[in-house]
């Protein structure tokens, strides 16, 4: 036990922050069920009242965001994957790391804090002043703090792994000869050291508002309600890109490893692809604000810029498909999530278009559609993504094989709920059912999409259930996995055990010239 | 062949389309012309991901491992071909968002351009209802009724009141937290905020009654929020105005 506490290896960090981040998912999960049971019918349901479901919502929202997706990828996946993937023996920093860690489990716990506090936040994870800095009886300053802790543990991590990135590369390991979900954490985490500060800035000034009596957010007193707006999407829209890359970094790996073939136009995928992401994901953060009455102009600009992020994401996907062609697909659990993922992308990229534009949005924005869209672009395909990674790598974390019969029935069901619960809620999005209500009594002719959508969360709840009694057997009884499954040619496959020992590396490996992870003719 | 094809016809609607701002049609509804951008938009991105969709469940099921030593047999491409793979489909990408782009832009000029002589009232949003001043200085609310078991029983007040065939504009502004004035058969919002005016304007052609809503989360009552437009014929309205300065 305390040397897990107390560890600074860069595995068991990675395996602290997947266990923080599954409970929180589960969490958070519990109560995405307990808010769709509440939406069965018109008029009030099993919740006591607003106020709960509002609390509810707010959970669901900041767990999954801030204490599930963010640290599943960055914190989890980088943590685990990267010092292996680039050949190092650990992070540039280990005890920092280990730091990381503990600020996150800290604001895990402050953000369970919820469920046993008086008056807990009802504010969203958005926090939208005045309401969250005047009117709302919750106290926001858990949220502030749970933004504070984890923002602060991101902006660790960020430093960590850019040095360990850029100085602890194996002697010989090339820009263009790292595995693609390197660039993509490094991308990921430069939009992490550049705008968590902003989020930081945003809700402290939302905290001395509502504590302190300043009034940075009271128009009465000089201050401008849109100006919290305009920080917090500032940070928060790039951090969907936070999410995006590796999400999409996991996948290209797992689907070069079972098709045994390389990123289709690797270069292009990372300068093009990821930078790309990067460069323009910073300047369309108003399409969150098209209906907060900014200057015309602005949004029109913002509709152009939002346009053209279908450009590194078209290039993304277009990677991703190609690497299929001409492979030897071998279809693991990993490998069908991962296989999912490409309509789930499509699904959820191309209803992001509408929203880009300011003209259909004036109709869109709040409504089940938003939530439909961003639930499959962000929830559901990073999801998977972590998912499938999880499933993936799982014989290198712990030597032992999941069943992978049981896997395939679990995804099925996962896969089918996700469509059943989400794709009604576009519809009535279109239709106008706007988003956060506990009660829909002026549009009762909806109820049977809310029902459909609830039936639908309960599957994902089943599939959920058997996905991590498939984990749990398989990490205490799994059969031996051996050390490279999949036959894959990356570093931590080839040159470490399942699992990898301290130092990661029986011998440091050094590579040559033309060693590349996706190597296969070679291997 | 095609592929030059597709982008000289995107090219020119989006030329076409910049070139004639949508003046003719400002003094009509947006909710057929955002139905058609709607549905022109639906079919652009659905051929779009048609398009991903079967090369991707095509590749899928045709290179299946068929032995165990087998490798994939994608090639390290040339620096020509590489470029042509960034570069033609990024042009098509461009395209197509230039030409969504001015389709939405014009519009968003109708949307956003209120006529001269709009009938103007002001909205003011509150936790939890909405006021409506008229010019003559009458004011209609709406505030949604329940009773202890949360039940929505009624609407109380009238809420806001049109007449038939004469431009609206509303111009809005809250007490308190950010709301959102929603009419979605409209297909028109904007966010209330205190300290700022934002603007919505609509032309009720059809007598009749439509829902509008508070879309931006505002507390407990957010879900109760909402109320009626009703549209009335001139005299009615009139009729209706004189009765509210009555009272």
């Amino acid at each position: 036990m305390k040397e897990w506490i107390f560890t600074t290896d860069h595995k068991r960090v990675g395996i602290l922050y997947l266990i923080g981040t599954l409970a929180a998912f589960a969490v958070a999960g519990i109560m995405a069920l307990a808010i769709r049971l509440e939406l069965w019918n018109v008029g009030p349901g099993i919740l006591s009242g607003p106020n709960q479901y509002n609390v509810a919502l707010y959970f669901h929202g900041a767990a999954m965001i801030l204490g599930f997706l963010i640290p599943g990828l960055t914190g989890f996946l980088a943590n685990y994957l990267i010092p292996m993937m680039i050949g190092a023996h650990d992070v540039s920093f280990p005890r920092i790391n280990a730091l990381s860690v503990w600020l996150y489990w800290f604001g895990i716990v402050l953000a369970l804090l919820t469920f046993v506090i008086p008056n807990p936040p009802d504010i969203m994870w958005t926090g939208y002043v005045p309401y969250a800095s005047q009117y709302s009886g919750g106290n926001s300053a858990f949220y502030v703090f749970t933004v504070h802790l984890i923002g602060f543990s991101s902006i660790l991590g960020s430093v960590n792994f850019l040095c360990t990135i850029i100085y602890m590369r194996a002697p010989g390991m090339g820009w263009n000869q790292l595995n693609f979900f390197v660039w993509t954490i490094a991308g990921a985490f430069v939009i992490q050291l550049i705008f968590v500060p902003v989020l930081a800035a945003a809700v402290t000034l939302l905290l001395l508002d509502k504590y302190f009596g300043t009034a940075f957010f009271v128009p009465d007193s000089g201050g401008d309600v849109l100006l919290y707006q305009n920080l917090f999407w500032f940070y928060s829209h790039p951090a969907v890109y936070v999410i995006l890359l590796p999400a999409v970094g996991a996948l290209m790996e797992i689907i070069t490893t079972m098709s045994r073939n390389q990123v289709f136009n690797y270069k292009v995928a990372v300068y093009g692809g990821v930078w790309g992401v990067v460069l323009l994901g910073s300047d369309v953060w108003v399409h969150h604000l098209y209906t907060s009455g900014l200057a015309d102009w602005l949004r029109i600009g913002m509709m152009v810029t939002t346009l053209i992020i279908s450009v590194p994401v078209g290039l993304l996907t277009i990677s991703l498909v190609g690497s299929l062609y001409k492979g030897s697909i071998q279809y693991s659990t990993g490998m069908l999530y991962a296989s999912s993922c490409l309509f789930l992308i499509l699904l959820g990229g191309l209803t992001g278009i509408p929203l880009a534009m300011t003209s259909l949005t004036l109709h869109l924005a709040e409504t089940y559609f938003v939530m439909a869209h961003f639930h499959f672009i962000m929830g559901i395909t990073a999801t998977f993504a972590l998912f499938g990674a999880i499933y993936h790598w799982f014989p290198k974390m712990t030597g032992k094989m999941y069943n992978e019969t049981l896997g395939k029935i679990s995804f099925t069901l996962n896969f089918i709920g996700v469509n059943v619960t989400f794709l009604p809620l576009f519809g009535i999005g279109v239709e106008g059912m706007p988003r956060r209500y506990y009660d829909y009594a002026m549009f009762p002719q909806f109820q049977g999409a809310q029902q459909i959508a609830t039936v639908g969360s309960f599957i994902i709840a089943v599939a959920m259930a058997l996905t991590f009694v498939n984990w749990i057997h398989a990490a205490i009884a799994g059969a031996p996995a051996g050390k490279n499954p999949w036959g894959s040619a990356s570093l931590e496959w080839t040159h470490a055990d399942s699992p990898p020992g301290p130092g990661n590396f029986p011998t440091p490996p050094t590579v040559s010239e033309d060693w590349t992870p996706y190597n296969y003719e070679k291997a | 062949m095609r592929i030059k094809a597709f982008s000289v016809i995107a090219g020119a609607a989006a030329v076409l389309a910049l070139a004639f701002p949508g003046d003719a049609l400002a003094l009509n509804d947006h909710t057929p012309e955002w139905d058609k951008v709607w549905m022109h938009l639906l079919i652009d991105v659905g051929v779009i991901g048609a398009i991903f969709l079967v090369v991707s469940i095509y590749f899928l099921l045709a290179y299946t491992r068929k032995s165990e030593d087998e490798v994939g047999k994608l090639k390290q491409m040339s620096f020509g071909n590489s470029l042509a793979w960034a570069l033609i489909p990024a042009f098509i990408f461009m395209a197509d968002d230039f030409y969504l782009a001015a389709q939405g832009w014009k519009l968003w000029n109708d949307q956003r351009r209120v006529p001269e002589g709009a009938y103007e009232i002001q909205v003011t949003g509150r936790m939890w209802g909405w006021d409506f001043a008229y010019p003559n200085g009458v004011i209609s609310s709406s505030d949604v009724e329940y009773d202890d078991s949360g039940k929505v029983t009624g609407i109380d007040g009238d809420g806001l009141v049109v007449a038939q065939g004469k431009p609206v504009v509303l111009r809005m502004s809250s007490t308190d937290v950010v709301h959102s004035f929603f009419i979605p058969d409209f297909r028109i919002k904007e966010d209330l905020m205190p300290g700022r005016i934002t603007y919505l304007w609509f032309n009720p052609k059809d007598a009749g009654k439509h829902v509008y809503t508070c879309t931006e989360y505002c507390g407990i009552d957010h879900s109760r929020m909402y109320g009626n437009v009703t549209i009335l014929p001139q005299a009615e309205f009139d009729a209706w105005l004189a009765s509210q300065d009555e009272g």
